[in-house]
């Protein structure tokens, strides 16, 4: 556990970066976090991470299907907002831990 | 008479019946099982068929060879769960009334979830070997195939047996190799996991396992179609893998009846404590097996370990005690690695995979995460043991709570 600043304020983040207290998060630290990741954050970046941001609070996972069948954004729209690892980058964005896979 | 009702008989709802006729005493309580079909699979032996070491007669028997006497055997279509009213309503329109419910429905292979992968070359050059179906025409394929790429891809998270695939392709390296032709078949394995597997010790064993056996892996792909004209895979990022032979494990889902009664995730995966196994919604229904949404793999060998839990809290909610039993998501799997030999993996929701002996420390006779020929020989015996005292619901010499001792942190 350590401490960073983002935007000018002090969060608390795990050893891969992701913030460990949802609370903390702002839009500015979104932005901040999105450029570390090399992504230009815009409004439909928002709806996503407020989506992501909605599911988690309420316990649920966070799955590609998920995501796809939202109504917020399609599966090819969602990688290409981030792209690479779009569910390892969105959570990181929206101050949320990692998803973790179960098989 | 009190009715405990348990809807699916597979693995895990035949041995709830078995363990459950023997606890219940025949005057206090009425049991009844119901399935559509009448043919009980060993499902692991399905790997073994595309590679002619087992054929469909090993792997099917009768689901009635398997009930105990004193329970109602139901063979009928659900058509949905009623759980407000606790009721069950069959497709020909008899209604069965529960005090109790068990749901073991399983998990189905939902090959549509991905566009083009049940389209014109499905079973031709497209496989699953998750169906009895898709194992013989993969069999078939390969009598006289004469090589090229061979892709094996993971469609979805969570799909059932999660090594399995794995396996396949151990056993696929071995098989064309004992046939002279490893050279003409170039393997690829692609997942939409990071890796092998998920846990790290795991991942990196296997993971180096796959590339000693020269077997390509392409991780972090997430299917998004399958081109059947240009015979390639496409992700949602753009990226493209080509194939001759497709071996695909397709998103697996909950049995339908679960969403016709309202009761699943959007997989179909009913929503399930993960330690008390009681449905999440409904205080007189519990899930067991495959048909649950718990963070642990779905396979029988979990639903065998959750049936000891099951049991005992079925017995504290009906005699209103608080529950006693708590499930650790533990799974066991051994793992085939080709040429004889296997591996075996040993884990909970906390614990990852280590390396160690099993079931008895220091003394084994199994090695975790280490390739040995008693490993194989331990899957091949399964087989008696699955048939003759799982399925009934007999004593196994394995605890249910995942064990420490033996391992190495």
């Amino acid at each position: 556990m350590a401490t960073k600043s983002i935007a000018g304020v002090n969060v608390e983040v795990n050893e891969e970066g992701y913030m460990t207290d949802a609370s903390q998060w702002t839009k500015e630290i979104a932005t901040e976090i999105a450029k570390e990741e090399g992504i230009e954050i815009t409004d439909k970046h928002f709806e996503v991470i407020d989506y992501i941001r909605e599911k988690v609070a309420s316990g649920e996972g966070l799955t590609i299907r998920g995501i796809n069948k939202s109504g917020v954004v399609d599966a090819k729209t969602f990688y290409q907002l981030f792209p690479g690892a779009p569910l390892k980058k969105a959570t990181k964005i929206a101050g949320v831990p990692k998803p973790v896979s179960c098989i | 008479m009190k009715k405990l009702l348990i809807l699916g008989a597979g693995t895990a709802g035949t041995m709830m019946a078995n363990k459950l006729r023997k606890k219940f005493l025949r005057e206090d309580w009425d049991i009844t099982i119901v399935d559509q079909y009448k043919t009980h699979y060993y499902q692991p032996g399905f790997l073994f068929i595309p590679f002619g070491m087992y054929s469909a007669q090993d792997v099917i028997k009768p689901k009635s060879d398997f009930f105990p006497i004193g329970v109602n055997v139901i063979y009928s279509k659900i058509e949905k769960i009623i759980p407000d009213e606790n009721h069950v309503l069959l497709a020909d329109g008899v209604v069965l009334n529960y005090d109790y419910l068990i749901i073991a429905t399983g998990t189905r292979t939902a090959p549509e979830e991905t566009p083009g992968l049940k389209d014109k070359l499905w079973y031709k050059e497209i496989f699953d070997f998750y169906t009895i179906e898709g194992a013989v025409a993969l069999s078939n394929f390969f009598k006289t195939w004469q090589g090229g790429e061979l892709v094996v891809n993971i469609a979805e998270l969570p799909y059932k047996c999660p090594v399995a695939p794995l396996e396949f392709v151990f056993f696929a390296d071995a098989f064309f190799t004992e046939r002279g032709m490893r050279d003409k078949v170039n393997i690829t394995y692609v997942t939409p996991l990071p890796g092998a597997f998920t846990k790290p010790r795991a991942t990196k064993m296997l993971g180096e396992l796959l590339k000693s056996k020269n077997i390509n892996i392409v991780p972090d792909f997430n299917v998004a179609e399958v081109d059947n004209d240009v015979k390639k895979i496409v992700d949602y990022a753009g990226n493209e893998v080509k194939f001759d032979c497709l071996v695909s494990i397709p998103t697996n889902m909950g049995d339908e009846m679960i969403e016709r009664s309202g009761m699943g995730d959007d997989m179909n995966f009913v929503p399930t404590d993960k330690h008390t196994l009681q449905a999440r919604d409904y205080k007189n229904i519990f899930v067991i097996g495959d048909a649950a949404n718990l963070p642990t793999s779905k396979a029988g060998s979990v639903a065998h370990f959750a049936s000891e839990i099951l049991e005992e809290n079925l017995m504290c909610a009906i005699e209103g005690r608080p529950y006693t039993a708590s499930f650790d998501g533990h799974a066991n799997c051994y793992i085939e690695t080709g040429y004889g030999k296997g591996t075996l993996i040993d884990f909970n929701y906390d614990t990852e995979p280590l390396a160690g002996s099993f079931p008895f420390p220091g003394l084994g006779p199994f090695g975790l995460l280490k390739v040995t020929r008693t490993n194989h020989y331990g899957k091949l015996i399964f087989r008696w043991l699955y048939w003759h005292i799982l399925l009934k619901g007999k004593e196994m010499p394995i605890d249910s709570e995942m064990q420490m001792a033996g391992k190495k942190l």
